[in-house]
């Protein structure tokens, strides 16, 4: 009774897109603040992301990264599970990535995709459930467990890197480098196929499409799906599913066991497509930006698909900003946080003014 | 009262021609009214007739799309609820507002403490509680958390938050829908005390008893118009009843004498504890048998609830069980919402709101929570049939009369009396052995309650067994085949309907017995 209702389609997009215009637009006070023009800001990061295939390859090889992370954080708000480390789940997906392709011989890189993909969706899993478990099973809150598993991931690769996958004699703390062989396709070999040119510098590869696959498949299991459906109960009323016998351990289990597979999926991007070795923080705070593609893309795997291209674009643009002009890379990390501010934290802010906009154009007709 | 002539005292309400439309549906249409200063002023109609929006918009929680509203008088633009309680106006929710792991106190000074230390206020509400306690009979525990007390108790203390808030005018949104008959008895003599004080109430319901009971005047709504507004000395229950649906209707349900077969529902020493260590049942038998209503009367609070998700298989508990000789799993070790329903086993939950519905579904989706399993609404182990969960939704609607039968809407876009009907008919329809059912009738409107009272009576001419737990005295005795009274976790004793009256029953709900009563 006391919500006040405003129609689908502006909640959906009128209101992220007014936040992140807002955002932009703080942005650019800041920009102009320092004594930079935010014009040309705007104009060199549109050119720097968008204005050739150089930019378009990097800001998809980033999409990429937060369609994962984003996807992972979405599927587990459908429980009302905040999933907060895909941080470390990716880690950890890396870490199965690199096993299978060293230590596992295969014959051709579309096996080895497959079979990276399983190794990173079973180490992400893994390290996903066990916060799941506890938090059912011993009241430990997943919010402090996950991030608390973040650092254990961070540390525990740390000593993977150094003392054991390390090839000797390497001064780097790096795993060895994958078979050659393995290296998957990039988006540029790809379009060769059908003639399109396209920047080859680029690290944008396969995963690209495994991503929208993914994203496609969780949208598919949450709304088609038994388990979707009992995952969306259980975040919806816990006194509802309990009635309509849904264990609260299963959901969580497999919920985890979905989100965490998904972040450390993240890994066949960077670790196996990109570095084509495991190295150390390679995830680079993707698992963080997860948590903000998922609040903008409301939660919804092409919501998440969207917000994800945009935060490509600011990583991309963002490093062509710092490139240059004066502007400090920091202040990229700035309109990153503006706009996780105002699609996340400051959504009322935004939503109330337009729910009262529309009440006051609802009264005048 | 600036500019008025003197002696003639302003109403305390008067609204002028208000009109809401929510899209295509018009909830309020030029809707006039006057309450007079220290009166009790009841509004009544059918759920859906557009009482709750007339008293959001006087709240401030919508705006009228036209119209005014006049405050002692004066004319006052009501944006939001804090300009409603600057105005004087509180409300008590049917749905109460309360922080459950707050005190009383805690709660009464919520969002109106003054300064930035809580104890000047919560000394001030200390005193106003104890006044109030003796003035009108609010007694309450200040220090008791909100948890704790009864919905009685809760209720007490939205109305104190109100007259905490120094409020003139009070309305309150179906007081007695979740409250027993003494509880009721309790609020109306309150009521009155405030009215004298020279407070002005405001009562919406559907129950006409309350308002030839406790008003001075009533205003019909239906349909989202003011059909009538009558002085209540001046009309009777049959008057407004035909006012209200517009048409004569039966306050009494028509059954045929029942046929009970065998015993369906066995219960022996069933034990409940709750998580605060609290006895909840202590050893409850009974036994419904096939083709039989066995309603458990009693005061809300006292176990009927426990009793309910125990055998539900949502509690766990102690004691022993069997469903037409099978035995249930009392203890949770094995049972849960599924397998009861698995063994026959139907439940129309209390809390339709957070427990039968998920609000946010649509009614499609709703129609297979907790049949989710059934595998005409799967393909496969994985897939789900939603095709086919609309379809069968909507034949659930068209057959359970559910307005708008339209499956595309989600279960909070529903009156109450709707939601209920779509609960109701996806526990009925699939035949079940045993059938559950709580409050079915709580905030449903008359047409809604006489369609569900004759759906359960159904039920058990098809020789099915029927449990029916309600704080509604005269559900019990026109549904019931024979009553159990409980109280403090215990059944009194066992009455026939036509062999008993609502006085033996009160004192029994009160925890005498019918002999030591007498």
């Amino acid at each position: 009774m006391s919500t006040r209702r405003i129609p689908h389609w502006a909640d959906v997009v009128l209101v992220p897109l007014t936040s992140v215009l807002l955002a932009f637009a703080l942005s650019a006070v800041v920009i102009w603040a320092i004594g930079e023009d935010p014009w040309e800001a705007t104009v060199l990061m549109v050119q720097g992301a968008l204005g050739s295939s150089y930019g378009w390859g990097f800001t998809l090889y980033y999409a990429t990264n937060f369609l994962f992370t984003g996807l992972a954080v979405a599927v587990a708000f459908q429980a009302k599970l905040f999933n907060i480390g895909g941080e470390g789940q990716a880690t950890m997906g890396g870490l199965g990535v690199a096993l299978v392709l060293l230590y596992l011989p295969w014959p051709h890189w579309s096996l080895a995709l497959l079979g990276a993909s399983l190794g990173a969706a079973a180490f992400g899993a893994a390290w996903a459930a066990i916060p799941g478990y506890l938090q059912v099973r011993r009241g430990s809150h997943i919010v402090i467990t996950t991030i608390m598993f973040n650092f254990i991931a961070a540390a525990l690769l740390n000593y993977l890197l150094v003392s054991v996958m390390r090839p000797a004699g390497s001064m780097d703390p790096a795993s060895a480098r994958f078979p050659a062989e393995l290296r998957l396709p990039r988006i540029h070999e790809m379009l060769e196929v059908f003639g399109i040119p396209f920047s080859r510098a680029t690290p944008a590869n396969i995963t690209l499409l495994v991503g929208l696959l993914a994203c496609v498949a969780v949208w598919w299991m949450l709304w088609r799906t038994r388990l979707g459906y009992q995952i969306r109960t259980f975040g919806q009323s816990e006194p509802a599913a309990q009635y309509a016998g849904i264990s609260p351990l299963r959901v969580t289990m497999y919920v985890m066991l979905i989100s965490g597979g998904l972040a450390g999926m993240m890994a066949i991007n960077n670790v196996m497509g990109e570095a084509n070795r495991l190295l150390m923080n390679a995830v680079e705070g993707a698992g963080f930006i997860g948590i903000a593609v998922a609040l903008m893309g409301r939660n919804h795997p092409f919501g998440v698909l969207l917000a994800a291209l945009l935060f490509g674009f600011l990583y991309q643009g963002g490093a062509e900003l710092a490139l240059w002009t004066n502007i400090p890379r920091d202040l990229i990390v700035v309109i990153q946080a503006l706009v996780i501010l105002f699609t996340g934290a400051l959504d009322n802010m935004v939503r109330i003014p337009i729910a009262r906009a529309f009440a006051m154009v609802g009264a005048r007709r | 009262m600036q500019g008025r002539p003197a002696g003639a005292a302003p109403p305390a309400i008067e609204l002028r021609g208000i009109s809401k439309a929510f899209g295509p549906v018009q909830a309020n249409k030029d809707i006039h009214i006057r309450v007079e200063k220290g009166t009790i002023h009841g509004i009544i109609g059918e759920n859906g007739a557009g009482k709750s929006t007339l008293m959001s918009i006087l709240y401030g929680f919508y705006r009228a799309d036209s119209g005014e509203i006049l405050i002692n008088g004066q004319r006052t633009d009501i944006p939001d609820s804090q300009a409603a309680i600057r105005a004087g106006i509180g409300m008590v929710f049917q749905h109460f507002k309360l922080v459950q792991n707050f005190s009383v106190l805690e709660n009464v000074i919520l969002g109106a403490e003054a300064g930035r230390l809580l104890k000047p206020s919560v000394s001030r509400a200390r005193g106003l509680l104890k006044q109030l306690a003796t003035d009108f009979g609010l007694n309450v525990d200040p220090d008791a958390l909100i948890e704790d007390l009864s919905v009685g108790h809760q209720q007490r203390v939205e109305i104190l938050k109100a007259l905490y808030r120094e409020a003139d005018i009070l309305i309150l949104d179906e007081p007695t829908g979740v409250l027993t008959p003494s509880e009721a008895d309790h609020l109306f003599r309150i009521l009155r005390g405030l009215r004298d004080e020279g407070k002005t109430i405001i009562l919406i319901t559907h129950k006409l008893r309350e308002i030839m009971e406790v008003t001075e005047s009533v205003s019909v709504m239906r349909r989202g118009e003011m059909v009538a507004t009558v002085r209540t000395a001046e009309t009777g229950p049959p008057e407004l009843a035909e006012l209200m649906v517009g048409r004569k209707v039966l306050l009494r349900v028509n059954k045929r004498p029942a046929t009970p077969g065998p015993v369906v529902l066995d219960v022996k020493g069933l034990r409940v504890v709750d998580s605060m260590g609290v006895e909840r049942l202590r050893g409850i038998d009974l036994q419904v048998r096939a083709g039989e209503i066995l309603g458990i009367a009693g005061v809300a609070g006292n176990g009927q609830s426990e009793l309910l998700e125990a055998l539900a298989g949502l509690r766990a508990g102690e004691g022993e069980a069997t469903l037409a000789g099978q035995p249930l799993d009392m203890t949770g070790q094995t049972a849960d919402g599924q397998t009861r329903r698995a063994s026959g086993v139907a439940h129309v939950p209390e809390d339709r709101q957070r427990r039968g519905l998920v609000m946010d579904f649509f009614a499609w989706e709703n129609t297979a929570l907790g049949y989710h399993h059934d595998p005409a609404y799967n393909r496969g182990r994985f897939w789900m049939d939603n095709a086919a969960m609309i379809r069968t939704a909507q034949t659930y609607m068209t057959d359970f009369d559910v307005r708008p039968p339209n499956p595309a809407l989600t279960a909070e876009s529903f009156s109450g009396g709707n939601q209920q009907k779509l609960v109701l008919a996806r526990e009925i329809e699939r035949s079940p052995e045993l059938l559950l059912v709580g409050q079915p009738t709580r905030g449903v409107d008359i047409g809604a309650i006489e369609f569900i009272h004759q759906r359960i009576i159904d039920l058990r001419d098809a020789g099915k067994a029927v449990l029916l737990v309600s704080v509604e005295l005269d559900e019990i005795m026109a549904l019931s085949d024979r009553i159990a009274v409980m109280f403090d976790g215990r059944i009194m004793g066992e009455r026939l309907p036509e062999a008993t009256d609502e006085g033996e029953l009160g004192l029994m709900m009160a925890g005498m017995t019918g002999k030591g009563a007498a």
